[in-house]
Formats: structure tokens, C-alpha cells, sequence
């Protein structure tokens, strides 16, 4: 048997007692933060005013009147979903294209480089990609597009979509290299050329990772917050209707998270104004984690048993 | 085997970094809270309207070289956030580009016994501002209120009959965030009483953005201070009424009140101040104060 001193056993002891620690502390943080939102935003949702159907589905957003306060946030909903949608739509095709790219088709030397940049994309403070939303976007736009102005959702839409397409990159591409390279042996024996591969063999094989990588890039878009702010023009508007395209991507609009880091600041604590935005809080909280658990049970494969 | 150490020193590192990092802003927070609530500290803390933002620092930094002793910060942040700031204790001088009202005096008051002291320190007219190229040069308090107000009629040039030269109809109204001394003064000189602005103008976070963005956006209307004018804007003149003469935002307008959307720039102390306050507050209602404000395009206190 191995002797190890008293000094070793110790601090082992010590050591793995702290990793716990660790491991248990996210948990009990991301419970704590749950129970601090729900606990600022509760006075107003149990005070019998707080008619929840009308917060969902009403428009007004007036949170500072004093005569007449509204709060209704599908405006806000609406900016929210259509940017993270067209995001999406933008992000996806991309970063799922380059996962491809970086697991199947590159050189090993290429790949590292083409790693590291992604990486690198991803350590962009948001407030950054904001500046370059207001400043050169804001102009491509006008110019490119002939908008009337250019802070609109297809501007925090491709700012966006610069930001998650890292996330979807790495976890989409670790999708791929888990695919067992038997199954890419047997591609090859049976003579299949490469896009053949792709789409027959790796896409059906990684789809759960896949998923995933498009889950977690999804919930990145719906909780950034100061880009978003400083790309769509915050403005209340509802950028859907029944015309074709139904959504209208030159519209400027505000998201859920962008109201709460713009107004938080001036509000009195407990106020009416100040509980609202955290019943917003709440509401985001619940759509990332019903985005994240959906993602995880996917990873998981619960879905396909 | 020098990986594994090196990730432990790194480990190491950051863990300590992040050690002394809370140290430390346990200890600044502790110092400056000290330096709020002691007199004989030589610090004054001033913050609000971002309208006053650049005069507040002009006058800050002629007032440092002047007196090297005393230690002037300067925050914005919106009027209401300065009153917050009173309300809360954490400033000495809000500053604000409206009147505080009347249940915000109440505030103060319960919370700390003192009634909140007011000090016009200047006047500032509330420029109407297009891009530059737009043929607009006029409009009436009634038309800006139907382009704002809830409600309002009017959402295209064509309706004020004009055309922009990028042929875009649509008006973009360019508005601040609701926190804000000049969104509160333009809504009630504006927009009809009881009624709220019209939803979908983008709500920008500074007077100088407003004007930064209508300088870009050949189709937006906006407004913000005065002193914020570029070349890349074009003030409107505004006349209270149609058929009545309309009136360019200067100097000699506001003083004779000709100009209808011009307001008071406001200081506001916890009580009658004393001490290195007050002398501050002299100081900036002197000549040379009052020059700072004529340099930054505003329009000095008018003196009784």
C-alpha cells in the first residue's frame, strides 16, 4: 500500500473539501439570485393591481407615468423574440457551417488558428460590439439598405449573432469530433464523397450536440443586454404584422433586457416601477432556463428515448 | 508536468487577484463614505442632469485650480438619479434640469429633516433639432406635440409639409429615457396635459447622443440642450402658437422669455449648505462661474 504523510492526507482533505465548496456554490447562487428576483418583484404581483394577462399581452409601456402607469411588455417580448430570432437565422447556418469546417475540412494547423480567433470573438466585451452597432452599423445600414435609420433589428440581430456564433462554434464542433470514427470509416468504405458524409452521416449522427450548440446561442441572444441596448434604437415598437415580411427587420425596437438596464437605475427602491422590472427578471429568467433545460435534456438524449 | 504547475500558479493568481480585488473595494467604498459624511473632509459630490453634466465638470475643474484643496466630482446619470442620489444621502449637490417635485421634497425631508435648498444656476433653452439638410425651419408647440404626444396625428413630414431629402416620410422621433430632467420638462410643455408620449421613439441615454444621432438620420427630429448644437444639426424655431412668430433658441430669447421651451438649470442642496457647499455654490453663481456657462452655450442665471 502507498504511505502517504499525515501532511499529504491533510490537504487533500482540505483541497477536496473546497472543490465541493465550489461545485455546490453555483447551485446555491443561481437558487439565491432565483429567490433576490422573485422577492423584489413579489410585492407587486400578490398587491391584487397586478393583472398578469395584461402585462403579457398589452403594449402600453408607461412605467413612469404618474397618472396613469402601465405596464405592458409585449412590445418588449416582441423586440426580444425578433432579434434573437434573425439572429438565429443569421448565426446558425454560420456557426453550425464552421463547426463543419474546423472538425472536418481544415488542416490540424488551420484549425488551432481558426480556434483560437473564434475564441477570440468571444472575448469581445459586449458594450464593444454595442459601439460598433451605434457607430458603423448605424450607417451601413442607412446606406446598404436605404432605412431611415440604421439602430434597428437586424442591426442587434447581426451584432448578435457575431456573439453567439463562438458558443454554437465550440459546442457544435465538439459535437462532431464525439461522432465514433467508425461511422466515418464506414462512410469512406462505402465510398461516400464528403458532403455526402456531412449530411447523411455526421448531421444525423451529432443533431442532439447540434441542438444543443443552437439552444445555448439562443440563450446568449435573449440575455445580452448592452448591446442590444445601444444597436436596436430602444424603441417601444412592435416590429411584426400581417405584411409581408411580417417581421420587419429595419424597425427599431426594445428588448426585455435592455428596458430593465436602462431604467433600473432611476427607480425607487420597492416602487412600483422598480418591482415591474423585476417581475421582468423573472420572466426572462424562466425563458433562459426553459431554454437551457431544454438544451441539456437534448445533450442528454432524453428526447430520442 | 509544467502544465499542471503552471495552471495551479495561474489558479493561484487569479484567486489572489480576485482576493485583492474585493479587499480593495471594500476599502474604497468605506474611504469615500467617510469622506461624504465628515465636514472637514475636502471632498464635494455632485451629480445629476446630464443636460448640466459639461458645465457641472467646467466648473469643477476651473474651481480645483482655483482652490487645490477641495476635490469636486462630477456625475450624470439623469435629474432623477441626482435626486435619488440626495434622497439617498450619497450626493451633496444634485443637479437638475427641472424642479424637484413635490413628493420628492416630502422624501428628503422625512428621510433626512431638512428641506431641500433650490439654486437657479443658469437657464437652458430646449432646442428642437433636425439634420441639418432637412427644409424644416420652423414649428409650433401644438405640432410638436401632436409629433410626441399620445395619440398625436402626426407621423409623417408630408403631414408638416415638407419633404427630407433622403425621401424618407416617416418621422423618427428621437426621445430620452424616462429618467431624465429633460424628457420630464419637454413632456409637460409639449405634449397635452395628462397625456403620455407617443410609443416607438428611440429613447437615447444623453443629451449629446440625441443630437449625435439626428446629425446622422436626415429624417429624425429631436431635442436636447442648446449647448449641444454641431454642424451636423439644425435648430428649429418654435412658436407657442400657430400664426404666431416663431422664435430662434438663443440668449436674448430665453432672457426675455420670447422662446417657449426654456427652463431653469437647478442645483439642489439637503438644507440651507455651509461651509466648502456653499462657497462652492457662491462661487459658481460668480462672474466666473457664469462665464463657464456661457462658454458651454447655456445662458447664465438671471440676476435679481
Amino acid at each position: 500500500m502507498l504511505h502517504r504523510s499525515k501532511y499529504k492526507v491533510l490537504s487533500e482533505g482540505i483541497i477536496e473539501c473546497l472543490i465541493r465548496v465550489c461545485g455546490i456554490s453555483a447551485v446555491v447562487f443561481v437558487f439565491a439570485i432565483f429567490l433576490f428576483v422573485f422577492w423584489q418583484g413579489k410585492g407587486l404581483i400578490f398587491s391584487g393591481e397586478f393583472e398578469f394577462w395584461k402585462f403579457l399581452t398589452t403594449k402600453e409601456w408607461y412605467p413612469a407615468s404618474e397618472s396613469n402607469p402601465r405596464y405592458g411588455v409585449s412590445a418588449l417580448i416582441a423586440g426580444t423574440v425578433s432579434v434573437t430570432v434573425l439572429a438565429m437565422v443569421i448565426a446558425v447556418p454560420f456557426g453550425l457551417g464552421v463547426a463543419l469546417f474546423i472538425s472536418e475540412f481544415c488542416s490540424p494547423k488551420l484549425k488551432e488558428t481558426l480556434k483560437i480567433v473564434i475564441e477570440l470573438l468571444a472575448a469581445i466585451p459586449s458594450v464593444v460590439w454595442g459601439f460598433i452597432g451605434l457607430t458603423i452599423m448605424n450607417q451601413l445600414i442607412m446606406k446598404l439598405f436605404g432605412a431611415p435609420i440604421g439602430l434597428t433589428v437586424l442591426n442587434g440581430a447581426i451584432i448578435l449573432a457575431l456573439m453567439s456564433v463562438p458558443i454554437i462554434v465550440s459546442i457544435g464542433e465538439d459535437a462532431l469530433q464525439a461522432v465514433p470514427d467508425s461511422y466515418r470509416e464506414a462512410g469512406i468504405g462505402l465510398g461516400v464523397t464528403r458532403w455526402q458524409m456531412v449530411y447523411k452521416v455526421l448531421l444525423p449522427a451529432a443533431k442532439n450536440g447540434l441542438l444543443a450548440a443552437v439552444l445555448l446561442g439562443v440563450g446568449r441572444a435573449i440575455g445580452e443586454t448592452m448591446a442590444v441596448l445601444m444597436a436596436t434604437g430602444h424603441a417601444v415598437h412592435i416590429p411584426f404584422n400581417a405584411e409581408f415580411p411580417y417581421l420587419h427587420g429595419l424597425d427599431s425596437v426594445r428588448t426585455l433586457t435592455a428596458t430593465i438596464a436602462a431604467e433600473l437605475g432611476e427607480t425607487a427602491r420597492d416602487s412600483s416601477h422598480y418591482q415591474v422590472l423585476f417581475i421582468i427578471g423573472i420572466l426572462l429568467f424562466t425563458i433562459t432556463f426553459v431554454v437551457n433545460l431544454t438544451a441539456d435534456l437534448i445533450v442528454k438524449g432524453v428526447k430520442g428515448k | 508536468m509544467t502544465q499542471v504547475s503552471l495552471l495551479k500558479t495561474t489558479g493561484l493568481a487569479i484567486l489572489v487577484s480576485g482576493l485583492i480585488t474585493v479587499g480593495c473595494g471594500k476599502q474604497g467604498s468605506t474611504v469615500s463614505s467617510e469622506a461624504r459624511s465628515s465636514e472637514n473632509k475636502k471632498e464635494i459630490q455632485n451629480a445629476g442632469s446630464d443636460t448640466m453634466v459639461n458645465i457641472a465638470q467646467a466648473w469643477a475643474e476651473a474651481y480645483g485650480k482655483a482652490n487645490s484643496t477641495v476635490d469636486i466630482s462630477v456625475a450624470g446619470g439623469g435629474s432623477g438619479t441626482g435626486i435619488a442620489a440626495l434622497i439617498n444621502g450619497t450626493t451633496d449637490i444634485a443637479n437638475c434640469s427641472r424642479a424637484m417635485k413635490n413628493i420628492e421634497k416630502k422624501k428628503a425631508k422625512n428621510t433626512h429633516g431638512k428641506d431641500p435648498q433650490q439654486y437657479i444656476m443658469g437657464l437652458d433653452a430646449l432646442a428642437v433639432y433636425v439634420h441639418k439638410d432637412n427644409p424644416l425651419n420652423e414649428i409650433t408647440i401644438e405640432q410638436l406635440g401632436q409629433i410626441y404626444g399620445e395619440d398625436g396625428s402626426i407621423t409623417k413630414w408630408s403631414q408638416l409639409g415638407i419633404k427630407p431629402n433622403d425621401g424618407h416620410d416617416e418621422i423618427i422621433r428621437i426621445s430620452r429615457q424616462s429618467n431624465s430632467g429633460t424628457y420630464v420638462y419637454f413632456k409637460e410643455t409639449v405634449v397635452p396635459k395628462g397625456k403620455e408620449f407617443k410609443l416607438g421613439s428611440l429613447d437615447l441615454h444623453g443629451s449629446k447622443d440625441v443630437v449625435e444621432i439626428i446629425g446622422n438620420t436626415p429624417s429624425a427630429i429631436g431635442y436636447s440642450g442648446m449647448g449641444y448644437a454641431t454642424d451636423h444639426v439644425k435648430m428649429l424655431k418654435v412658436s407657442s402658437k400657430q400664426g404666431q412668430v416663431a422664435y430662434t433658441p438663443n440668449i436674448e430669447n430665453v432672457v426675455n422669455k420670447t422662446y417657449p421651451i426654456s427652463r431653469p438649470l437647478y442645483m439642489y442642496t439637503l438644507g440651507v449648505p455651509t461651509g466648502r457647499v456653499k462657497t462652492y455654490i457662491d462661487w459658481c453663481l460668480s462672474d466666473a462661474g457664469q462665464k463657464i456657462i456661457i462658454d458651454n452655450g447655456f445662458i447664465p442665471a438671471p440676476k435679481n
